[in-house]
């Protein structure tokens, strides 16, 4: 039986919009969708689950919560998309109320349990339909919601004005020189190798990160630019809310603008969603079959410098560390060795969780749900209780998290299990180790 | 960098046509400025500007810590600033930076700023012989427009999407006109979102609204507007097209016949409609970046017939090739016979014309350039780090260390380059024979 208390959270997104609906509305637009979106996908998926359970280990979210079943993927499906299905269309409130907790909060879209399935069924693929679906009908939790309509405005998650943009680029070129003279953040420079790219998050709430990539940049002598208008966010929590069509609109401006520039490729910070959606779902749904430009994360991106030698280390950090394998990047793309180079060229004393590469279990903050907001916060940490156990038994006092989502995810977990220790991005620990070229000397 | 900060979808047109009957024509080489100098002289040399002509080239420089200039040909503005940059020549020439001075933004035009200040000034747009030059403003917290140094009387609560009508008599841009509280969804659904013309907004609110296009006289503006969840259109003037689609890109017009024109996506593919319903028999799977030849006939669009094929479609009839990484927005040939566009494909850049795709490939490409004639084509390309100018499917130019994109003669017998070499930049005028002879 699905926890209480969770059950009982009250979000205007979700209660509100759904007294506003009919039934008529609620059976045309489930009818609409299964029909004319995702017919022939979903329905291969419905048609070949044995109901076995096997996905149900595999899942943080049961595994936390003492096995309780209605955690289960399979039941996650089965309480949201099957009845959805099988009673074509015909669901009241209450159901949409319960539906838009377990799409929306109970599930990550982490793809986990695909992994895990005999049949590879994409759970998370079912749940992102059953998220387009209540999009259509507008009952998306509110703090979600939000961050959509940043999106669908200013083309970036948190509402940054065009000249806020600029602004926070230019005093952030002025930190970076503060810190190694000469450092520069190239604005619509033409023809530069690398557009790099960030979430919106960093320059709202997290600037220094700019600052933090401007000095990498010198250091390693990189031909960059960023531009100094929209576009410059990748990513993208229209996805998640399952507005495609502004999904859509924010991932053909981003690339668009790397067009623009003319450059070779894109380099995108720290962040998993935002790779999943300017590499997979935002040029898919464009027609796409991949990026129209080659775009590198910023894991592979300090892989290349490191491994190059075009950036050394001077001194290592010596305290314990472990690391978040973020599931955009290592389950999806397959980071995970590149990442764990990375960390044992900055670390002394890197110590693994257990399960950890594309087994690594999510950190529940991912797929929209830390925008979510508070109202759900305490349903994230009842799911996540393996997380902390995970990180506990590292005795790490570094959580390395290369995914905005993970860091402050995992940010909450510590704070919520007491764990005493603290996330960090990579670039922050890069910043305090490499070899910076003496003060004046060009890069 | 002008055109990067025009919204997408814009006419990149013909507006150095202008004047270029009274640039220097004769052939021959001109040295203009020995830029290795100038690094040396600086504490910073900034992102470079050059004049369409070629006669000039400017940059942002330091000449001290924290101090701006503006430099243009070895000489300087007179004004020191907190910061300069953005420097982009009009299409009359006259060079414009947006500079700071005591913490407020403002235009500099040839070394002059407007007399007015403002908390934050950017996005200089132009008409399209640059006498009108519109920026927008942040001031006291509020939002608007700047016209030739003018603010418009009308405050909102943000602003985007600047748009001048090439006679530059008239202004349109995206403002907020209702203010919306943090995670005020329910607000949001209402509509915040409308059109302002020199400053009065459309009556109506939208939930959002995109990709403003003002006719060449600046007497109609139309707009991208959201209505519902999934529920788009176009709007002119305030008044919505009939139909609404389940999404839609930016309009363009054709002037000639006072019509709107916007890719729509309806029952799941997309195509062009024209006042509201669509012109085309055919339907892709995506369809964007339409251009509209001189004299409104022709419609050329980038389009995708299926997942991971694009092309480029001319008035209905797509390209017998397609490519599968990208294609860029198309040009015209002036007279609108030809269509050229740069082109991805398994990650080698080229251009293709006609549908035809040039045999050399390029790791950059620019947008390709028609003679005055439509018979040639030229393009700025790129190779190991090094430009030329290619036509017609071969290297053509020497390469180069930097170069700026060609320009023909009025009457096509010569090309203008404006290029780097040995640290020096020049404008070459040469014949545009067969083979180069510079
Ligand atoms: S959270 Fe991950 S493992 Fe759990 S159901 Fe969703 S996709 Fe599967
Ligand atoms: S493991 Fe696969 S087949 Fe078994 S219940 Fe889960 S989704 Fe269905
Ligand atoms: S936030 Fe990190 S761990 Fe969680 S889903 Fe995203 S990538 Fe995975």
């Amino acid at each position: 039986m699905a926890d209480l208390q969770d059950i009982q959270v009250i979000d205007p997104g979700v209660d509100e919009s759904i007294k506003k609906l009919t039934p008529e509305r609620i059976e045309r637009t489930i009818n609409r969708v299964l029909t004319e979106e995702s017919a022939a996908r979903l329905q291969i998926y419905l048609d070949t689950c044995v109901h076995c359970g096997l996905c149900a280990e595999a899942c943080q979210s049961y595994i936390s919560r003492d096995g309780d079943p209605d955690y289960a993927p399979v039941a996650k499906v089965k309480d949201t998309l099957w009845e959805m299905v099988k009673r074509k269309g015909k669901v009241d409130g209450e159901f949409l109320h319960n539906a838009a907790r377990i799409a929306f909060i109970d599930c990550g879209a982490c793809r986990r349990c695909s992994a895990y399935c005999p049949f590879g069924i994409d759970i998370s693929y079912l749940i992102m339909t059953v998220r387009r679906i209540l999009n259509l009908l507008g009952v998306v939790p509110q703090y979600l919601q939000d961050t959509t309509n940043s999106h669908a405005v200013t083309m970036n998650q948190m509402w940054v004005q065009q000249d806020d943009w600029i602004d926070t680029l230019m005093w952030q070129e002025e930190d970076a020189q503060a810190e190694l003279a000469g450092t520069r953040i190239p604005l619509d420079k033409e023809g530069a190798e690398i557009m790099y790219s960030i979430i919106g998050p960093e320059p709202k709430i997290l600037a220094q990160l700019i600052a933090n990539m401007a000095i990498i940049f010198k250091v390693a002598g990189a031909d960059w630019t960023m531009p100094s208008t929209d576009g410059w966010d990748n990513s993208n929590m229209a996805m998640y809310s399952g507005d495609f069509e502004t999904m859509g609109r924010v991932e053909r401006l981003h690339w668009e603008r790397a067009m623009q520039l003319k450059v070779k490729r894109v380099v995108m910070g720290e962040c998993g969603h935002a790779y999943r959606g300017a590499v997979y779902d935002g040029p898919r749904w464009l027609g796409w079959t991949k990026p129209p430009i080659p775009m590198v994360h910023a894991v592979e991106y300090y892989y290349e410098l490191l491994k190059s030698g075009r950036i050394k280390i001077a001194r290592k950090i010596e305290e314990p560390v472990t690391v978040q394998d973020p599931c955009n990047i290592v389950r999806g793309r397959g980071l995970h060795h590149k990442l764990r180079y990375v960390i044992n060229e900055i670390c002394e004393d890197f110590h693994d969780m257990e399960p950890r590469y594309e087994h690594n279990y999510c950190c529940q903050a991912g797929g929209g749900l830390i925008n979510c907001g508070p109202p759900w916060k305490l349903s994230r940490m009842k799911s996540n209780r393996i997380k902390a156990d995970q990180i506990r038994e590292t005795g790490a006092h570094t959580v390395i998290t290369p995914c905005h989502n993970c860091h402050s995810g995992i940010e909450d977990i510590i704070g919520h299990y007491k764990l005493g220790c603290h996330v960090s991005f990579i670039s922050e620990l890069l910043v305090k180790t490499i070899e910076m070229p003496n003060a004046g000397e060009e890069a | 960098m002008a055109r990067l900060l025009q919204r997408v979808g814009d006419d990149e047109g013909s507006d150095w046509m202008v004047d270029r009957e009274e640039w220097n024509w004769d052939t021959g080489k001109k040295l203009v400025c020995d830029l290795r100098a100038l690094q040396d002289r600086f504490d910073e040399v900034h992102e470079w500007a050059v004049s369409a002509d070629g006669e000039r080239i400017a940059a942002p420089v330091l000449t001290a810590p924290d101090v701006f200039r503006v430099w243009v040909n070895d000489s300087l503005w007179e004004g020191e600033y907190e910061k300069a940059w953005h420097l982009v020549f009009g299409p009359d020439g006259r060079l414009t930076a947006l500079v700071r001075v005591e913490d407020e933004w403002t235009v500099g035009i040839d070394g002059e700023l407007w007399d007015e200040r403002w908390e934050f000034a950017w996005n200089p747009t132009f008409n399209r012989n640059g006498s009108v030059i519109a920026v927008q403003i942040k001031d006291n917290m509020e939002y608007t427009v700047a016209v030739n140094g003018r603010p418009w009387e009308q405050r909102f609560h943000s602003s985007r999407g600047l748009v001048v009508s090439d006679d530059g008599s008239h202004v349109a841009a995206l403002v907020q006109v209702e203010p919306l509280a943090e995670a005020d969804t329910v607000g949001f659904m209402e509509g915040t979102w409308s059109v302002a013309v020199d400053g009065m907004p459309w009556e109506r609110k939208f939930i959002n609204v995109y990709g403003p296009a003002i006719t060449a006289d600046g007497t109609h503006v139309a707009a991208e507007v959201r209505l519902d969840i999934c529920d788009y259109t176009l709007a002119e003037d305030g008044v919505l097209w009939d139909n609404t689609f389940g999404c839609v890109w930016e309009p363009t017009y054709r002037n000639g016949r006072r019509a709107i024109i916007a890719p729509v996506r309806t029952g799941g593919s997309w195509t062009i409609a024209e006042n509201g319903s669509p012109i085309w028999d055919s339907r892709f799977m995506q369809l964007w970046n339409q251009r509209v030849s001189a004299d409104s006939e022709h419609i050329a669009a980038v389009a995708a017939p299926g997942f991971g094929l694009w092309t480029v479609v001319v008035d209905d009839r797509p390209w017998r090739s397609s490519f599968n990484d990208l294609v860029l927005p198309p040009v015209f040939s002036a007279d609108g016979r030809r269509v050229a566009a740069g082109i991805r494909h398994d990650g080698e850049w080229g251009i293709a014309v006609d549908g035809e795709t040039w045999a050399e490939s390029y790791d950059m490409v620019w947008d390709p350039v028609f003679t005055p004639s439509g018979d040639r084509v030229a393009a700025k390309v790129e190779r190991d780090g090094r430009f030329a100018i290619a036509v017609d499917g071969k290297v053509w130019s020497p390469w180069y260390e930097a170069l700026w994109e060609p320009v023909f003669s009025p009457d096509g017998t010569r090309l203008l380059i404006r290029a780097v070499e040995n640290g020096t930049y020049f404008r070459q005028v040469v014949p545009f024979d067969s083979t180069f002879q510079g």
